[in-house]
C-alpha cells in the first residue's frame, strides 16, 4: 500500500505532471474561490498536505531531502506561502461577498478611525519580533548550519546547485539557454514587477483584500508567483538529482540514471522531417521559420487582441502601456509554452544560431 | 521561639528610587502612560518609535491586514546586522583562513549559534520579504500614490537575494563555491557583455575580440576567471559593506515614503 502511494507520488511529481496539475489546481481555486477557500474545504486540504509530509518522513530518502539543513527553510516557506495565499484569498472572498451585498470591504469600517501607534501597533510589532526571535533561537539550536569539505575547485559536486531561491531559474536552464534563464528572465522579472503599478491603474481594490475587482491581475500574479517561481524552486531543490535528472520524492538519487536526450531543433523539424530538403547551410535561411514564428508570436496576438477582446484595455491603457503589458505577458506565457514543447515534442530550440550564441 | 521572618523589602520604594533617579529619567522621558497626549509623546520623543506616525488607520494596525511582514523583514535585517558584525570579528576573508575560521566558530565556541542565527535568519529574511510582497500585492497597496514605493520594494527584494547570495560564498566550503560557480556562470551569457552571450562575438575590432573570458561580465563579478581568492574578497565586501549600505539607504526611503504616501494603505 505504502509502496503504491509512493509510486503514485513519484509519477505525479514529474515536471510535466506537477506543472500541469499545479496550474489546474491554481485555476480551479481561482475559479471557485467562494467555495474552495471556505475553511471547511481548505482546512481538510491543508491537513492532507501536512499528512503527506508526515507520511513522507517515513521514507528514508524523502526524509533525507526535506531535513537537509538548507532545505528546511524551503519546506517552511512552502507551508507559509500556502497558508497566506489561502488567507489572502479568503479575506478577499469575504470582502467580495460583502461588496456584492452593497456593503464596503471589511477594512472600510475601520479605515476612518485612527488608533495610537503606541501601544496598539508597537505591541503587535513587539510580539511578532519576540515570536520570531524565539523561533530563530530554537531553529538555530536544533539545526547546525551546514559546512561541507573545504572548497576544492577541482571536484565539482553532482548535482551542483545554486542557492535555493535561485533554483527556479536554474530549473529553467533545462528549457532555456543561460542567456535567457540566467539573464533575460531575471531582468524581465525585475522590470515586470516594477512595471505593475504603472500598468494596473484601476483604482479599484486599492488598500483592501479583494478578488473579483482584480481577477486578471491577481490570477496572473499568483500564476507567476506559484507556478513560475515557487513550484520551480521546489522542483529544482527536491526533485532534481545527479546530472539534473528528475527523481520522484520517494526515488533514490541514482548517479547512473540514464535519460535519453533526443532534443531536436525546430529547423530540423521543418527542413528534414517535413520538407525533406536537408538543412540549409546559411544560418538565416535555416532559422527563418523559427525567427518568423517568434516574431509572429510577439506581434500578431497583441495586435489582434487590441482590435477584439482587449479593445477596451487598449483604449484605456494607450499604445505604449498596452505594448509593454502585452510583451511582458507574452514572455510569461512563453516560459510554459517552451516547457510544454519540450515535453511534448522534445523541441530543443525554436531559433538556434550557435554562431552568435543566440538560441531561443 | 521567635518566628523567623524574612526581611521586608519595600519594592515600591526601590522602584521609586530607581525610576525617580537622574539616570533612569535621563533615558526614559516618560513612564507607561495611559492618556493620549503622553502616548503620542512616547512615539514623538523616541528616535526608534518615531519611524511610525503617531496615529495609524485602525484597519492598518491589524495583524490580519499587514501580517507584519514588512516590519518583520526590517527586524530580521537588524538581527542579521548584529549577528553579522559579531561574525566579522572572527572571520578573515582569505582563501587561507576563511574555512578554518568557520570551523573554529563551530568547534571552539561553547553553545555557539551565531553562525546559525545568521544563516537561518538570512533564509528567513528572503521568506519574509516575499511574504511582504505577496501581502502588498493582494491588498492592491501598490496602486497610486504608492507606485514608486513598490518599485523601491522590488529593488529591496532583489538586494535581499543578492545579500544572501554573496553571503553564501563566505564559508568557503564545497557548497559555497559551487553554488556561486553555478550562479555566476550565468553572467558569462549576458548579451554582449558575457563572452558566451549572444552578440558578444560581434563586438570586435578586426580580429581582436573585445569581450573574452578575461574581461567580461563574469570576470568583473568574480575578479578572475574562476571563483577564487579575489572573488572571496569581492563578495565579502559586497556582503558586509556595499550592499548593506545601499539597502539601508533604500529602506530609509521606503519607510519615509510609506508616511509621505499616506501611511499603511486602506480603502479610500
Amino acid at each position: 500500500m505504502a509502496e503504491l502511494i509512493k509510486h503514485f507520488f513519484n509519477q505525479i511529481s514529474s515536471p510535466v505532471m506537477m506543472f500541469t496539475l499545479g496550474t489546474g489546481l491554481l485555476f480551479l481555486f481561482l475559479s471557485f474561490p467562494g467555495q474552495l477557500t471556505a475553511p471547511k474545504v481548505a482546512g481538510p486540504l491543508g491537513i492532507l498536505v501536512v499528512a503527506f509530509f508526515i507520511f513522507g518522513l517515513t521514507d528514508e530518502h524523502f526524509k533525507m531531502i526535506i531535513t537537509t539543513p538548507d532545505n528546511v527553510p524551503i519546506v517552511m516557506m512552502l507551508f507559509i506561502m500556502l497558508y497566506f495565499t489561502w488567507y489572502a484569498m479568503r479575506k478577499a472572498t469575504v470582502n467580495d461577498m460583502r461588496m456584492a451585498e452593497g456593503k464596503g470591504p471589511l477594512e472600510k469600517e475601520e479605515s476612518e478611525q485612527k488608533v495610537l501607534v503606541f501601544p496598539y501597533l508597537i505591541f503587535i510589532e513587539f510580539v511578532v519580533a519576540l515570536f520570531y526571535s524565539i523561533m530563530l533561537v530554537v531553529w538555530s539550536l536544533a539545526l547546525k548550519a551546514p559546512l561541507e569539505d573545504p572548497a576544492n575547485p577541482s571536484i565539482s559536486p553532482n548535482p551542483s546547485k545554486a542557492p535555493w531561491y535561485f533554483l527556479g531559474l536554474q530549473e529553467l536552464l533545462v528549457y532555456f539557454d543561460p542567456w535567457i534563464a540566467g539573464v533575460l528572465l531575471p531582468t524581465l522579472i525585475i522590470i515586470g514587477l516594477c512595471a505593475i503599478p504603472y500598468l494596473d491603474r484601476s483604482p479599484k481594490g486599492s488598500g483592501y483584500y479583494s478578488y473579483q475587482q482584480r481577477r486578471v491581475w491577481i490570477s496572473g500574479f499568483l500564476f507567476c508567483f506559484w507556478m513560475l517561481w515557487i513550484v520551480l524552486i521546489v522542483l529544482g531543490t527536491f526533485l532534481r538529482g545527479p546530472n539534473w535528472n528528475f527523481f520522484g520524492p520517494f526515488e533514490v538519487w541514482n548517479v547512473h540514471k540514464v535519460v535519453p536526450l533526443l532534443n531536436v531543433n525546430l529547423s530540423e523539424f521543418v527542413f528534414i522531417k517535413w520538407l525533406g530538403w536537408g538543412l540549409p547551410s546559411q544560418w538565416y535561411l535555416r532559422e527563418l521559420p523559427g525567427i518568423l514564428l517568434v516574431l509572429a508570436y510577439l506581434l500578431i496576438p497583441p495586435a489582434m487582441a487590441a482590435k477584439t477582446f482587449c479593445k477596451k484595455a487598449f483604449q484605456e491603457m494607450g499604445a505604449v502601456r498596452y505594448a509593454v503589458a502585452a510583451f511582458l505577458l507574452l514572455m510569461v506565457i512563453a516560459v510554459p509554452i517552451k516547457m510544454y514543447l519540450r515535453w511534448a515534442f522534445n523541441l530543443k530550440y525554436l531559433v538556434a544560431i550557435p554562431e552568435f550564441f543566440f538560441n531561443i | 521561639m521567635k518566628k523567623f521572618e524574612l526581611p521586608k523589602i519595600n519594592f515600591e520604594e526601590i522602584k521609586k528610587s530607581v525610576t525617580q533617579g537622574q539616570i533612569w529619567k535621563s533615558i526614559f522621558r516618560h513612564g507607561y502612560k495611559t492618556d493620549d497626549r503622553d502616548r503620542a509623546l512616547t512615539v514623538l520623543t523616541n528616535v526608534f518609535f518615531h519611524l511610525h506616525p503617531v496615529k495609524v488607520r485602525k484597519s492598518g494596525a491589524r495583524f490580519g491586514f499587514t501580517w507584519c511582514a514588512g516590519g518583520l523583514s526590517f527586524f530580521v535585517f537588524l538581527t542579521l546586522v548584529v549577528s553579522g558584525i559579531l561574525l566579522m570579528f572572527y572571520y578573515r576573508p582569505t582563501v587561507e583562513y576563511a574555512y578554518t575560521d568557520i570551523v573554529a566558530l563551530r568547534e571552539h565556541v561553547p553553545f555557539g549559534i551565531m553562525r546559525e542565527l545568521h544563516r537561518w535568519g538570512a533564509h528567513a529574511m528572503v521568506i519574509t520579504v516575499w511574504l511582504h510582497m505577496l501581502r502588498v500585492f493582494m491588498t492592491g497597496s501598490y496602486k497610486p500614490p504608492r507606485e514608486f514605493n513598490w518599485v523601491i520594494g522590488v529593488l529591496l527584494l532583489v538586494l535581499t537575494m543578492l545579500l544572501s547570495f554573496t553571503g553564501y560564498l563566505l564559508p568557503w566550503d564545497q557548497l559555497a563555491i559551487w553554488a556561486i560557480t553555478v550562479g555566476s556562470n550565468m553572467a558569462r551569457a549576458t548579451p554582449f557583455l558575457g563572452y558566451e552571450g549572444p552578440g558578444a562575438s560581434l563586438l570586435s575590432i578586426g580580429d581582436i575580440q573585445l569581450i573574452h573570458a578575461g574581461d567580461d561580465a563574469r570576470f568583473a563579478l568574480l575578479g578572475g576567471r574562476f571563483v577564487g581568492a579575489a572573488t572571496l574578497l569581492r563578495f565579502y565586501i559586497l556582503h558586509c559593506v556595499a550592499i548593506p549600505v545601499v539597502v539601508v539607504i533604500l529602506m530609509a526611503v521606503h519607510f519615509w515614503r510609506i508616511r509621505k504616501d499616506g501611511g499603511i494603505s486602506g480603502p479610500l
